[in-house]
């Protein structure tokens, strides 16, 4: 039948075979990625080697000099460093909050349609615009956290954490790491949960069936079931929200532009001031260059947590 | 207008009141269903430390937007002289809200927004709708090792493309343009929409397709109509996720546009209602809030079928 009907109309016997539709439904968008992200990668390498910037376009090759330079650069290494610190210490307190609304959010309760909404909102917010809130809530002089510590006496002329009458959250080396460290948590937070409760949705049933014959309380089948089952996932929810983290530059560009000093300045952003702001787009590059091999490390882990996880 | 001061006025007794009546009923209802009794009692009291751990997750999310709903009522008298940020001493306005639609350029960044939005929308659905389902079903091996180089790509973060697709941009005499967004932000809209498509098509039983295959149609006619309808309500989630992606977008709209009125929201909001350092606070706040709210109930509408895609996204077929 196949082979009359290829006879008659060869067209019709192309649109039913497999491989072929495959083929054709699948390149387009393979190739629309791989120029718009392939060839700026390469651009990328090839700026970390020469010597452009905005109003010279040409690329003279100059070797590893942009990234000797940047390495013997003392504030790069601090902002290497802020941006490992600040990544690695908020994906803790992720991990532990997703995992506690993980579980709240797949039971079911009164109310829980409000809760869930409430709770989405740091993350369903544009980066940019939800910051501004705490902009203000990190406020120098109207800061209304700093209002609450006066009015129960933390603040003040006999304050336990500071005589003045405000903390100058931003302004502050460690209040300043420790504000950015808390709005990463609250907004990135919500899509580690996201993931979990994927992750525990796709539980089989019968395995939850089974451990409740067998006499398993809630506790012991969350410990002993629920989270041995999810850990795959949980590992993939960290390295996913690692990742976004290590490339986003939003929070701190609108909290504190990476002051005081150098103590919030990230990769993201200084490769931003140096290439765009100042025009070296060369350096800026070479900057950007440094992270992708952890970045490929932390893909590639992740890859393979995945990978097994299936194979189970 | 006076009904919508006093209830700022009396914003936090209202907010108590309000709940209250609503624990108070719902306790109320228990009662009436289950009787006044001791065991009922009980219940209700285990059942409260787990309603205190949501209440103060909540109170953490909604902070900065209760502050931020509060503050927009503000005049400056209020919220710059001895400040008491919870409460109004002065009657509350509506004159920051006004000058924010009528004074600057938010609603163009509104409006630019929503242009950049839809187009990167259809784009995306052009190529990832098909993709998808190649990865879904049609491709053996190799599709699956695409699938995965896909994946990586959308691992690339903008922070490392930004500085050469700028260049790119300039090149083309693209800066300043919508097009510049249009064309970049498929780059991550499509890898993360064809994860989602491809689980929601694994959803569909592939007996229909092979019933409608045997009855004549051919596998591009099979997908169209048959596998599309069936899978709508995932598409109307990858729509809404796409669009709220470039929404969200701050680096290379921060980068490839300069012009004030050709800015889209995240950028706009942030560095056009800024003058220098004078910040204006209430519109800022409400410029913010105005957006949160209707992203955070798209969000809580499509949040379940956008687990159920990133399940069975994972559940190799």
């Amino acid at each position: 039948m196949a082979s009359a009907s290829a006879a008659l109309n060869p067209h019709r016997y192309l649109m039913d075979d497999r491989r072929f539709v495959g083929v054709i439904f699948l390149v387009p968008a393979l190739l629309y990625i791989l120029l718009l992200v392939g060839l700026p990668f390469l651009l990328a390498i090839a700026f970390g080697f020469s010597d452009v910037t905005v109003g010279n376009t040409e690329l003279n090759f100059i070797g590893f000099d942009n990234f000797v330079a940047v390495w013997e650069n003392d504030i790069f290494r601090q902002v290497f460093g802020n941006t490992v610190m600040f990544t690695l210490v908020s994906q803790i307190f992720i991990l532990i909050f997703a995992n506690i609304l993980a579980i709240i959010f797949t039971q079911e309760f009164t109310g829980k349609w409000f809760a869930r909404f409430i709770f989405i909102l740091p993350w369903a917010t544009p980066v940019s615009l939800a910051a501004i809130g705490w902009l203000w809530m990190f406020d120098t002089k109207y800061s209304p956290i700093d209002y609450l510590l006066l009015q129960t006496g933390f603040l003040g002329p006999k304050g336990i954490l500071s005589n003045s009458r405000n903390l100058y959250w931003l302004a502050n080396p460690v209040l300043s790491q420790i504000s950015v460290i808390f709005v990463q948590v609250w907004r990135m937070t919500p899509l580690a949960t996201v993931i979990l409760m994927a992750g525990l949705s796709s539980i089989p049933t019968d395995i939850l069936d089974q451990a409740e014959v067998d006499g398993s309380r809630f506790m012991r089948t969350l410990l002993q079931v629920k989270l041995p089952l999810i850990l795959p996932i949980m590992v993939i929810a960290l390295l996913f929200s690692m990742i976004t983290m290590f490339g986003d530059m939003t929070v701190v560009y609108v909290l504190t532009r990476g002051g005081p000093v150098d103590y919030t300045r990230i990769i993201g952003l200084y490769s931003f001031q140096i290439g765009i702001e100042g025009g070296n787009l060369a350096q800026g590059a070479a900057m950007a260059l440094f992270a992708f091999p952890l970045l490929l490390a932390l893909a590639l882990l992740m890859l393979r947590t995945a990978s097994r996880a299936e194979v189970r | 207008m006076a009904l919508l001061i006093w209830i700022l006025h009396n914003f936090w007794s209202l907010l108590v009141l309000s709940f209250a009546t609503l624990v108070g009923l719902r306790i109320a209802y228990r009662f009436r269903r289950y009787g006044a009794t001791r065991a009922e009692l009980s219940h209700i009291l285990r059942r409260s430390p787990f309603y205190l751990v949501v209440l103060i997750f909540c109170f953490f999310a909604a902070a900065p937007f209760l502050i931020m709903f509060l503050h927009s009522f503000k005049v400056d008298g209020d919220l710059y002289r001895r400040p008491q940020p919870f409460v109004f001493r002065q009657d509350p306005t509506l004159e920051h809200l006004e000058s924010l639609f009528t004074n600057t350029a938010y609603l163009d960044f509104i409006r630019n927004s929503v242009v950049v939005g839809v187009a990167v929308v259809i784009i995306t659905l052009i190529l990832a709708l098909p993709a998808a389902y190649a990865l879904a079903r049609l491709t053996g091996r190799w599709g699956e090792r695409a699938g995965i180089l896909m994946f990586l790509v959308y691992l690339v973060p903008p922070t490392l493309l930004f500085i050469p697709m700028f260049r790119i941009v300039v090149m083309l005499g693209l800066k300043d343009s919508p097009l510049a967004l249009i064309v970049v932000y498929p780059s991550f809209t499509v890898p993360f929409s064809m994860w989602l498509l491809q689980g929601f098509f694994k959803a569909v039983p592939p007996e229909l397709e092979e019933a409608a295959l045997v009855d004549g149609y051919n596998r591009v006619e099979a997908f169209l109509r048959v596998v599309l309808p069936l899978s709508l309500p995932g598409i109307i989630s990858t729509i809404v996720f796409t669009f709220t992606l470039t929404l969200h977008e701050f680096i290379y709209a921060l980068v490839f546009i300069t012009n004030t009125s050709r800015r889209t929201l995240s950028v706009g909001v942030p560095t056009e209602l800024i003058l220098g350092d004078v910040y204006f606070w209430q519109p800022l706040l409400a410029a913010a809030l105005i957006i949160a709210i209707p992203v955070g109930f798209a969000y809580n509408l499509f949040l379940d079928s956008l687990v159920q895609g990133f399940t069975m996204g994972a559940v190799k077929g």
